[in-house]
């Protein structure tokens, strides 16, 4: 019953959770503030200076990267909140609705590069919207000399973040609908004659944004430091800030590193402040939201414009990740193919032998990674839950702000950092790290993801076992876990779909000798291979699909005599 | 007096004030009906007697079992069998794996099945082992919860508005049977419950709690 009896092991498991999620964060900064004021031992500079400072103020795309970053990072973030936001109004309970609902689910799990290079493929000069326009439609005969995909405004690279973070966005907002009442808050607003899109925004839109406040702030700290997709459909000169930290990482010059960490502090500073804008921008919503509702007019007629553009705008959005894996496939399997025909004139199965023939080390390291980091982190996240029921003391506010945190600071702010602390132990990087690394963020997502039906589970099953002679871990093993199995499974199919989408950490941690579909495939995205990303891109997203529907399938098997369970 | 169920000045206190007191001996085969309106923390009674009272709430005063001072036992050791208003059979559990869930380890496996399968059939549950319990109507469904909690040997009996699920003719007869097996069993029963029905049926004591103010008689 109190708290003094929990075995060791378990109450000490919340404090190593949040080392293993905030260690690094934390040991990455440290190693990120020392070597921006001038500090690197391992290049035996050991006096503290602004001079990494200078060097990146004389950089001529230090202020267009640092825009870029803002820029796109408030554009997807809006875009995507935006769509959200009018499709849930317009459309949420009905049919249509729930087929999108539905289509939107599997799309969240589709790793970020994929869908940059599906969308790249699709919407470039060359790609295959333009081959199904041209001749007929556009007149063009040879791909126009436009800037489609890494437009110097980060306009493709928004419309790519937008696509991909939509639906992570409506799947926390759907679930946030369900402990809302939006129905009887809907029934009301009706009642008092509102429309349907307006009497959504003002009844049920507030409490719904509050408990998706997180979610978004990942989503826009995400948006201005990713680095994969940027280097897909972003511009190059100056490419985006993160971008930037990168390539000053991988230079062979050790001093560089010092202009990455001014970067990196650069880039945490810009995240900082942009939330705090945002933060800002809540407070102005709210404020005009509540004199639009005081005022009393219903634009009931709105919806007769709104509605369609949100159906247009959600459903748009999905077709695109649909569509650009299509085109990824195709291509993958493309034998001649000019311009501007809609499809090749051949079928060559050479670029998956190819890969069959060298990719199998790069997709066991992959499995292994996140299989690893996976386990690990479900392991962390149980032990945390199970300390949680025995101490029947649920997380605290703070508790969620904690496990977001790995979320919200910049990656390109404190995976140099670690990289570069790890040189200067003299630590080797290579697998042990990447799993590490990974874990910091793998663990979030399986906590959001198992914390909601771990909670939901009935406590008296454990009451009714206790009853019966059960030790607390006899629960747990013999009655919690099994009734649990189908989210465990799922949360550890989000897990190695985490990892195996991650870019950065494998990158930078794993010293560029880690090699995982994704390091692979974005490393193909200044080739112009076109055969070859299609193959890795799709690996990658079969490397993600193949853990759900394992979660899916598992459990049917294993309980089809268990009508409970089903 | 040492044997049956003894709640020793029990009082449970809600963030600090008071919520319930209750001072009772429960004979062996005797039952004590606990009634009153939901809301005033029957049940929570009952969690204090299992070892799972929740977070912000606390419970003076001592539980003694057959003369033993099980208060500060963990819920698993103190060998109280419960039954709620809902069966909570395992669902991932044949009706045969279910039953034999709190059986004490030991004997062969052929002994341990000829258990399960005698005590099925002594409520007219022949067969039933390899039955996914959600395929069971209530009534059947209570009773392998019923044949469950005996299995692993009580020493006294707790029934959380045990049969408020079950309709008027089905909760005649599965109240009569758990009576009957308490009874022949010599178990303390302590039953809480809204309904006088379950109260006349259960021929003890009655303990009536009220809902604004805590009572003890």
């Amino acid at each position: 019953m109190p708290p003094s009896r929990l075995p060791l092991g378990l109450r000490l498991l919340p404090a190593l959770t949040l080392l293993a999620m905030l260690g690094p964060v934390a040991a990455g900064l440290a190693g990120t503030v020392l070597p921006a004021f001038g500090v690197f031992p391992a290049a035996g500079l050991t006096t503290p200076s602004l001079a990494p400072f200078r060097d990146l103020a004389d950089w001529p795309g230090v202020v267009a990267a640092a825009r870029l970053s803002v820029t796109t990072g408030f554009l997807s973030t809006l875009a995507a909140l935006g769509i959200v936001t009018l499709f849930l109004a317009g459309w949420s309970g009905t049919r249509a609705f729930r087929v999108l609902e539905r289509l939107l689910s599997p799309l969240l799990s589709v790793p970020h590069a994929a869908t940059a290079f599906g969308l790249a493929f699709l919407i470039a000069p060359s790609g295959w919207l333009a081959r199904l326009l041209s001749p007929w439609a556009t007149g063009w005969d040879r791909p126009p000399d436009v800037a489609l995909t890494q437009d110097p405004w980060g306009l493709a690279l928004a419309a790519g973040l937008t696509v991909k973070e939509m639906p992570f966005l409506l799947l926390m907002a759907l679930a946030a609908l369900g402990q809302v009442d939006a129905g009887r808050r809907m029934r009301v607003a009706a009642a008092l004659g509102h429309g349907r899109t307006t009497g959504w925004l003002k009844a049920v839109f507030p409490a719904v944004y509050a408990q998706i406040r997180l979610p978004v702030y990942v989503v826009l700290a995400y948006a201005m430091s990713v680095v994969d997709v940027a280097l897909i459909l972003g511009p190059s000169t100056p490419p985006t800030l993160s971008v930037q930290i990168v390539r000053l990482m991988s230079d062979p010059d050790l001093a560089m590193r010092l202009t990455a960490a001014a970067a990196a502090l650069l880039q945490l500073a810009l995240v900082a402040a942009a939330l705090a804008v945002w933060r800002a921008g809540e407070f102005a919503v709210a404020a005009l939201g509540r004199r639009w509702i005081v005022s009393g007019r219903r634009n009931a007629a709105a919806d007769a414009g709104l509605r369609p553009l949100a159906l247009i705008a959600a459903g748009g959005s999905a077709l695109v990740v649909l569509l650009g894996l299509l085109t990824l496939a195709i291509w993958s399997v493309a034998g001649f193919w000019s311009f501007p025909d809609p499809l090749p004139s051949g079928v060559s199965g050479r670029a998956w032998s190819r890969f069959a023939a060298t990719g199998g080390a790069t997709m066991a390291d992959t499995a292994l990674i996140a299989a690893v980091a996976t386990a690990i982190a479900l392991a962390l996240v149980i032990g945390c839950l199970e300390a949680e029921h025995r101490r029947r003391r649920a997380l605290s506010p703070r508790g969620l702000w904690l496990i977001y945190l790995p979320l919200l600071v910049p990656q390109t702010a404190f995976l140099p950092g670690l990289q570069t602390l790890l040189l200067t132990l003299g630590l080797k990087s290579g697998l042990g790290p990447v799993i590490l690394a990974h874990v910091v963020f793998v663990l979030p997502y399986v906590f959001l993801s198992l914390g909601d039906p771990w909670r939901a589970w009935e406590p008296r099953f454990a009451t009714v076992a206790a009853a019966l002679g059960t030790a607390p871990g006899g629960v747990l093993w013999r009655v919690r876990l099994p009734m649990l199995l189908r989210p465990i499974l799922t949360a550890a199919a989000v897990g190695m779909a985490v990892s195996v989408g991650q870019y950065l950490p494998t990158l930078i941690v794993g010293g560029g000798r880690v090699e995982t579909l994704t390091t692979e495939a974005v490393a193909l995205a200044s080739g112009g291979d076109r055969r070859a990303i299609g193959v890795y891109g799709l690996a990658q997203t079969g490397a993600v699909i193949l853990p759900f529907a394992l979660a899916l399938l598992l459990p049917a098997w294993l309980f089809r005599n268990r009508r409970g369970l089903a | 007096m040492s044997e049956g169920l003894r709640l020793d000045g029990v009082c449970i206190l809600k963030d600090g004030v008071p919520l319930i007191e209750v001072d009772a001996t429960v004979p062996p085969g005797d039952v004590l009906t606990v009634m009153g309106p939901s809301g005033v923390g029957k049940s929570t009674l009952l969690a204090f007697l299992t070892g799972t009272l929740p977070r912000g709430f606390a419970g003076m005063g001592r539980i003694i079992l057959n003369g033993e001072d099980v208060t500060d036992r963990p819920a698993h050791q103190r060998r109280l069998g419960i039954l709620f208003q809902d069966d909570l059979l395992f669902p991932h559990l044949s009706v045969g794996e279910n039953a034999a869930f709190g059986l004490a380890p030991g004997g062969s496996r052929a002994d341990r099945a000829a258990r399960v399968s005698e005590a099925l059939a002594d409520v007219g549950l022949s067969e039933f082992e390899a039955r996914d319990p959600a395929t069971l109507s209530g009534g059947q469904k209570a009773r392998v919860s019923l044949v469950r909690m005996l299995l692993s040997e009580p020493r006294a009996l707790l029934l959380d508005e045990a049969f408020s699920g079950l309709d008027a003719a089905l909760r005649a007869q599965i109240r009569g049977l758990v009576f009957d097996r308490a009874r022949a069993r010599a178990l303390p029963v302590l039953m809480v419950t809204h309904d006088a029905e379950d109260a006349r049926a259960a021929g003890g004591p009655v303990f009536e709690m009220e809902a604004w103010r805590p009572s003890a008689s």
